[in-house]
């Protein structure tokens, strides 16, 4: 609740709005206690006073009613059934709402056509109509008001409604035997309520004024009744001789309706979950650095990531994702890098071509080496170039990388003519070739089709068509075959092998199965929380762990073929990486660890080929 | 008496009828398949995203109308399209451990809801059963007054292994329920439920798509393939030995240490287009084996060898 406040008043003009609305309340709430003339009571003889004239602060009208009482009064009146209509409003339109939503089908179809209709009326038309019918009066043009909005709560809240009805806590809420009016009251409104209160702090502004159209048509309060609409049509026929009549009231119902205005868009900004983790801002177009330390000497490996720390700066918490990665490859070699979710893999990967988002993500130490050169901090036009064309990526989910709208053709050949300039037929047959490449069955057809007109597996080719479509050295893939069926998998992985065997590429081969990296990679490095804890040759590693994780996640981690069995748990979690332990992260889960392991950095030790972590590894190596 | 016997169960899903035109045939997602879990057996289900898996659980507990077909429970026939009367037999573990915990309710009320309107349980009784349930799946009891977005997804599937428990039911559905954790949580959970069915005699249908997962848990498995079982066989056995050609592009995907890559044999990957379905076996498309006979008939499953069932005109050799 405080951090809401906080983001609320972050928003300046929210603030001032909130002031404002506050202070207007204020006045009005104690209204009946001030010394104030009887704002009813005419007095002709002193018709149309000035402003600050003796008496009459505001002055007087065309009766001689004060108008600094007629203002509070009628400003308290319109505030009531402006804020009386919104709730009216919002109660039975997201009733409506929730039902139509909940329920679909025919329930759905028939309510919102009947809002429909509702909608394809003008609203003031259908105003005047319902207080045509009812007669005019405050309380009937309060009515008219409330069910002109509730199409718009309805619509509102059935979209939202739509979407959480198919998650699965209400499923789960059925399967524990609530019936649908609970699971309404108690799973579904505590969801929506934020929203509706979002609607309601946007929408009360614009009540008040729909009010005070209604009763400046003389339609809504009735004489000698004040409200703001109606001070204004009498004020009317004065208008020239005596604008000071029309300007009070009118100031009012722009303080009111401005004030409620910016007050309940800072509402909506501040409770609104998308715009509160800040997914509007912008990233920059490579991550942030801002390196310490010293950086090593290049080396002859094709691409090197060298000592690399990357974190996330949120708030006034650092994550630590990546603390001192090193990895290496040469032309032709496949590297399996493993870990879990959180050990960042991902994260290293995207720091190699400054593709981590910033904010919030910050390289903080360290080089990538492309052929020698520091890709770190270096000048976008230089990352720009190499992203794709010498360092290509491949990512866990197809759909969400490849665009909805284009033929995956014209998504090839922009991503061969943004590095070569060629010509559109030759970028077309280019593409073509690239299917062929990645053995997608008639792929001169193939080449028009839209992503989703394709399967999982033939999307994720088109994804490694794309990767090779500048004949780049290096593929970092993240998780290319995760979101796949295994018999899909297999194809997948055969190709990358043939690939890099045929090219001569480098891969970069993220992954968290054991199986897919013994089968396709030359050497793995195994990550915990943030760093390498072991690394070395693939049958080397598999077949003798020396760290005491990668042997018990191998452990527990099933394989066909072993039969029933129970497995060997790792027990514990893996740390969060803004809270890291000293010494040996995995310590706390460890049954070998000791004091040592508590206390200070263990460095990776053992030869170039095999090394590890650890004080007390159990293999030598 | 067998635990859960599902005969002849069928889903159509109907297709709307298009403004002009005729209505057009549904798509089967379930084509009518018998099966039965003897008490305190696991009976694994795999097979491939499209299969099914998930449609055919959802019957089972109820959130889905069966279009036809029975499902018994202990003898008793399920047909009351009511998930409360299913919710005090049958179970459901779900794959998302977080989106199956309401984000606004503590765990506290999430693990009341069943007890109380299932089983009409008054509060201090609540209390104490949600304590024991708790201590089963090894979760403190301080955990019960915070909201689900405090929990990792190993703690999220706990809890949501501990609401389907407080139903006291005989038969869980577990669907996926490891395949969104890390390999290092997934083996906790594994072992959990492995504890929690010989602590309270529990039956498990385990659904997923990891041979080696399943193959780990089950006693019997039953693959599925769009929409039908094509076999049905003893754990330790039907992958090492299969009688379908499709159990056996299966096994032969699944990545595994020391054997050199390479690709199945198969035709194409391209599952069969559910809104046009091919003539006679569903699987004909891929299979090496695949004869006329298999284009124009659909094989039925047939016995072959000791408790293995497949449904294949022309199944490998045992």
């Amino acid at each position: 609740m405080s951090s809401f406040f906080r983001l609320l008043f972050r928003n300046h003009l929210a603030a001032i709005g909130a002031v404002v609305i506050a202070a207007i309340l204020l006045l009005v709430l104690i209204t009946p206690l001030l010394p104030l003339h009887d704002p009813d009571v005419t007095a002709t003889a002193d018709r149309f006073k000035r402003p600050f004239s003796d008496g009459h602060l505001l002055g007087t009208d065309h009766l001689g009613r004060d108008l600094l009482s007629r203002l509070l009064y009628g400003t308290r009146l319109s505030l009531a059934v402006g804020v009386v209509a919104a709730l009216i409003a919002a109660s039975i339109g997201s009733a409506i709402g929730i039902i139509a939503g909940y329920f679909g089908g025919h329930v759905d179809n028939i309510i919102m056509r009947g809002v429909d209709m509702l909608m394809a009326f003008p609203y003031i038309l259908l105003a005047l109509a319902i207080v045509a019918a009812l007669g005019p009066g405050l309380l009937n043009a309060l009515i008219a008001v409330a069910a002109v909005n509730i199409p718009f709560f309805a619509r509102n809240i059935r979209g939202i409604t739509v979407g959480l009805a198919s998650r699965e806590f209400i499923d789960a809420a059925r399967l524990a035997g609530m019936g649908h009016t609970r699971i309404i009251l108690t799973e579904l409104l505590p969801n929506v309520l934020p929203v509706i209160i979002i609607a309601m702090s946007t929408t009360v502004g614009w009540m008040i004024l729909e009010t005070a159209g209604l009763s400046f048509l003389g339609l809504g309060s009735q004489p000698p009744q004040a409200d703001l609409g109606s001070m204004l049509g009498e004020a009317r026929s004065a208008m020239i001789s005596h604008p000071t009549t029309s300007i009070v009231p009118g100031i009012m119902i722009f303080l009111i309706v401005m004030s409620i205005n910016l007050l309940g868009d800072g509402v909506r900004d501040a409770l609104d979950p998308r715009l509160r983790s800040g997914a509007l801002s912008r990233p920059r177009a490579t991550t942030l650095v801002d390196r310490q330390g010293d950086i090593s000497a290049p080396t002859d490996d094709l691409l090197a990531i060298q000592d690399l720390h990357t974190q996330f700066h949120v708030g006034r918490r650092i994550y630590r994702a990546v603390g001192g990665v090193s990895l290496a490859v040469k032309p032709g070699e496949c590297l399996g890098v493993i870990g879990e979710s959180g050990s960042g893999k991902s994260v290293t990967a995207l720091s190699a071509m400054g593709l981590v988002a910033s904010p919030p993500g910050v390289i903080t130490g360290g080089a990538v080496r492309f052929k020698g050169e520091d890709l770190i901090g270096a000048p976008y036009e230089t990352l720009r170039q190499k992203r794709g064309d010498r360092v290509a990526y491949i990512f866990q989910d197809p759909l969400s990388t490849l665009h909805p709208l284009y033929r995956i053709g014209q998504q090839l050949a922009e991503a061969i003519q943004s590095h070569h300039q060629i010509s559109r037929a030759e970028a077309h047959s280019r593409a073509i070739q690239l299917l062929q490449d990645v053995r997608i069955p008639n792929a001169e057809s193939r080449v028009g089709n839209y992503p989703h007109e394709m399967s999982g597996g033939m999307r994720q080719r088109v994804g490694i068509a794309m990767a090779l479509a500048n004949e780049p050295d290096v593929i970092i893939a993240d998780e290319p075959t995760t979101a796949l069926d295994v018999t899909v998998q297999a194809q997948i992985l055969s190709l990358l092998d043939d690939l890099r065997r045929d090219r001569g590429l480098a891969i970069i081969f993220i992954t968290h199965d054991f199986g897919v990296v013994a089968q396709l990679c030359d050497r793995i490095a195994v990550m915990y929380a943030g760093r390498i804890v072991e690394e070395g040759p693939t049958r080397a590693v598999l077949d003798a762990p020396a760290h005491p994780y990668t042997g018990r996640l191998i452990a527990c981690v099933p394989e066909l073929g072993g039969g029933r069995r129970a497995l060997a748990a790792i027990p514990g979690l893996p740390p969060a990486v803004d809270d890291l332990p000293v010494g040996c992260a995995f310590a706390p889960r460890c049954d070998k660890a000791q004091d040592k392991c508590r206390t200070g950095e263990v460095a990776l030790q053992g030869a170039a080929s095999h090394a590890v972590r650890c004080h007390f590894p159990e293999e030598a190596v | 008496m067998p635990a859960l016997k599902v005969d002849s169960l069928a889903k159509t899903f109907t297709l709307r009828k298009p403004f002009f035109g005729a209505a057009r045939p549904g798509v089967r997602a379930i084509r009518p398949m018998s099966f039965q879990v003897e008490p305190g057996e696991t009976l694994g289900v795999v097979g491939e995203s499209g299969c099914g898996k998930s449609t055919l659980a959802r019957m089972l507990v109820g959130l889905l109308e069966p279009s036809g077909g029975k499902i018994e429970i202990e003898g008793k026939a399920l047909d009351a399209a009511d998930p409360a009367e299913f919710g005090k037999l049958i179970q459901y573990v779900f794959q998302d451990p977080n989106s199956s915990l309401n984000p606004r309710k503590t765990i506290r009320q999430v693990m009341e809801a069943p007890l109380k309107q299932l089983h009409k349980m008054p509060k201090p009784d609540r209390n104490r059963r949600i304590s024991e349930i708790f201590a089963s799946v090894n979760l403190r009891d301080e955990f019960l007054d915070r909201y689900p977005h405090e929990f990792s997804g190993g703690q999220a599937q706990r809890i949501g292994i501990a609401r389907a428990l407080a139903a006291n039911p005989q038969i869980i559905i577990l669907d996926e329920p490891v395949s969104a954790l890390d390999v290092s949580v997934q083996a906790q959970v594994l072992n959990l439920l492995a504890d929690l069915k010989a602590e309270f005699g529990l039956t498990y249908l385990f659904i997923t798509h990891d041979l080696a997962v399943v193959e780990a848990v089950s006693d019997r498995i039953i693959v599925l393939y769009f929409g039908a079982v094509v076999e049905i066989g003893k754990a330790e056995y039907i992958f090492a030995n299969p009688r379908h050609p499709y159990t056996k592009l299966l096994a032969d995907s699944a990545p595994v240490v020391g054997r050199p890559l390479k690709a199945p044999e198969q035709k194409g990957a391209e599952l069969p287009d559910p809104l046009n379905p091919p003539q006679g076996c569903a699987f004909a498309g891929r299979c090496p084996r695949a004869t006329d006979l298999c284009r124009v008939r659909e094989p039925e499953l047939k016995p072959m060898g000791e408790d293995q069932l497949a449904a294949c005109h022309h199944p490998l050799e045992g």
